[in-house]
């Protein structure tokens, strides 16, 4: 130490100071990055525990929220199916009421009209609604008669709907016109609740994995407590001190995302055969589909965000507890 | 380098391990720091070492008035001064070498200048041999030396030793502190607690007696 350090590096050094600072900082970050990797490697299963939770917390509302995305799929292919009940005035006679049918069905956007006249209406209604007796009472049949028109494919979009229904109202001799889009518009309602409630679950869970990570990176600060002393000792920074342990948090979150990626291609593959069966069954074109490549890495860059969130939280609340003295 | 003026150390309690002291170091010079045990000596190396702050009074080192530092920048004052502790606080997870090299690696010395100077520093302690092993297989004044190894391998103006012969024998201890003599002898200023009075006397140095928290005598050669 007595000796004067060798010249040509000193030389070297005043020539690129900021490059080779840069350099070394870099080299920093990899040897970190790299430790890190090792030291989560080390303890295999624990770390594929923290993976796995991770992994289920995080493919859990993604797969929700693709199912339910396909759902929507579904609703909008489906709009067609949708049926108009048209009652017609109470003077209207059955002839009439026919004569309108055929006028209605020459429509190019009507597929199909079928006409229900009072006495079988009421038929229906009084073995539907159990009122059998109650409906002796009557003197009158009370019930108009019926239209139901089932519009073409080329009905598809709301639009095209409204106007549909708007010059069916105009048709004199008809008092009132009902939608019934049925089971689809319940299965509308219900993804949009399910899309609310999945969303929830998806906040809840994140806030989970964060706390997972959070707890991992807790532990491996206690783990390190001797080596975060002796850096702090010698002049180490929060920011070199913290370093490692935000790697720890991005290495777990990639984990935990690659844990999710493949949960959600298992599930997928398991469950296309079953539902290709089921749309078939309703003649329908529903298909699951899974995420798209941005999608994957999106996952990922979220899993990753996640892991270096609970390990940042971790530290700022655990490191600073710990100083030399 | 080191300059006490009126400082003052209360613990929470109104425990008081410092009491007014006052004295001055000067560039590469060595002193001994002795007193009874209580009597402040940890309490005043961690003044300088900023692990713990005065109540009262002026510390400064190396001009620069540590009682406002803010403490983001207590890292970059540490990375001037070297420190061996009384319970060596070496990492039994890594190899001596990697122990040696850690104030180089938070100062973001590059890779290769870490080997020259780590092994340098190694090479002064006559542990060259030994950098590849593991501190637990080396004996109590191996690692002691593997410590002072690395509180100088960035080459501090300052060195503090807490203890620094705690448990050896004499031989190793007059090692030991012709280590020091040689640091302050390029100019490092050294200043080392202990209550070894045989060795203390030995030295022929300037000696710091602290009793009770007051600094009692700052005689030059005892
Ligand atoms: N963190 C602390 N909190 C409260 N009191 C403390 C703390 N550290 C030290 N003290 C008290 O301050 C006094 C001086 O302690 P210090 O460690 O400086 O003594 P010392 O001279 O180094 O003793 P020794 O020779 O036994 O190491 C002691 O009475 C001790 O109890
Ligand atoms: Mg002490």
């Amino acid at each position: 130490m007595n000796k004067a350090p060798p010249k040509p590096r000193g030389a070297n050094r005043s020539r690129a100071p900021f490059r080779q600072a840069f350099e070394s900082y870099l080299g920093h970050h990899r040897r970190v990055a790299r430790d890190s990797a090792r030291r989560m490697l080390q303890a295999p299963v624990a770390s594929l525990m923290t993976w796995t939770v991770m992994g289920v917390a995080l493919a859990l509302p993604v797969g929700l929220l693709l199912l339910l995305t396909s759902l929507q799929g579904v609703s909008a292919g489906w709009e067609s199916a949708a049926r108009v009940t048209l009652y017609l005035a109470e003077e209207v006679t059955v002839d009439q009421a026919d004569g309108l049918r055929l006028d209605i069905a020459m429509r190019p956007e009507v597929a199909e009209v079928e006409l229900i006249d009072k006495t079988q209406a009421l038929a229906e209604f009084r073995s539907g609604s159990g009122l059998d007796d109650a409906l002796d009472f009557l003197n009158d049949n009370p019930l108009p008669h019926t239209l139901l028109v089932t519009p073409t494919d080329r009905v598809r979009s709301e639009l095209a709907m409204q106007g549909l229904l708007g010059t069916l109202e105009d048709i004199r001799g008809v008092s009132r016109v009902q939608v019934d889009l049925g089971w689809l518009q319940r299965l509308k309602a219900i993804t949009e609740v399910l899309g609310r409630g999945v969303w929830a679950l998806a906040a809840l869970l994140a806030l989970a994995v964060i706390l997972v990570i959070g707890n991992t990176i807790r532990l491996a600060i206690e783990n390190r407590r001797d080596e975060i002393l002796v850096a702090k000792l010698v002049g180490g920074t929060d920011a070199f001190v913290r370093r490692p342990f935000l790697y720890t948090g991005i290495w777990f979150g990639l984990g935990g995302g690659l844990v999710a990626f493949v949960l959600l291609q298992l599930t997928l593959w398991w469950l296309s055969g079953p539902v290709e069966r089921l749309a078939d069954l309703y003649g329908s074109q529903f298909v699951l589909t899974g995420l798209s490549f941005q999608g994957n890495l999106v996952l990922l860059m979220v899993a990753i965000g996640f892991g270096w969130l609970g390990a940042w939280l971790a530290v700022k609340r655990h490191l600073v507890a710990i100083e030399p003295g | 380098m080191i300059e006490f003026e009126q400082v003052s150390k209360r613990y929470d309690g109104d425990h008081t391990a410092l009491k007014q002291v006052n004295f001055q170091l000067a560039r590469g010079e060595l002193a001994f720091l002795t007193g009874h045990s209580g009597a402040g000596k940890s309490t005043l190396l961690k003044l300088i070492m900023l692990m713990e702050r005065p109540s009262a009074g002026r510390v400064v080192v190396g001009g620069q008035l540590l009682n406002t530092l803010p403490k983001r920048q207590v890292p970059y004052i540490r990375r001037h001064i070297g420190v061996v502790f009384q319970n060596h606080q070496l990492l039994f997870d890594r190899s001596v070498f990697d122990n040696v090299a850690m104030p180089l690696e938070v100062m973001g010395t590059p890779a290769g200048d870490i080997g020259r100077r780590v092994r340098a520093a190694l090479d002064k302690v006559g542990l060259l041999s030994k950098e590849k092993m593991n501190p637990i297989q080396l004996s109590g004044g191996e690692q002691q030396r593997v410590g002072i190894a690395r509180a100088v391998v960035n080459k501090p103006p300052v060195l503090l030793a807490d203890e620094p012969t705690g448990n050896l024998d004499p031989a190793l201890s007059a090692d030991i502190m012709r280590l020091f003599e040689q640091f302050s002898q390029v100019g490092v200023t050294v200043l080392i607690a202990s209550h070894d009075i045989a060795l203390i006397d030995n030295m022929q140095r300037r000696t710091l007696t602290l009793a009770d928290g007051r600094l009692v005598s700052e005689g030059g050669v005892s």
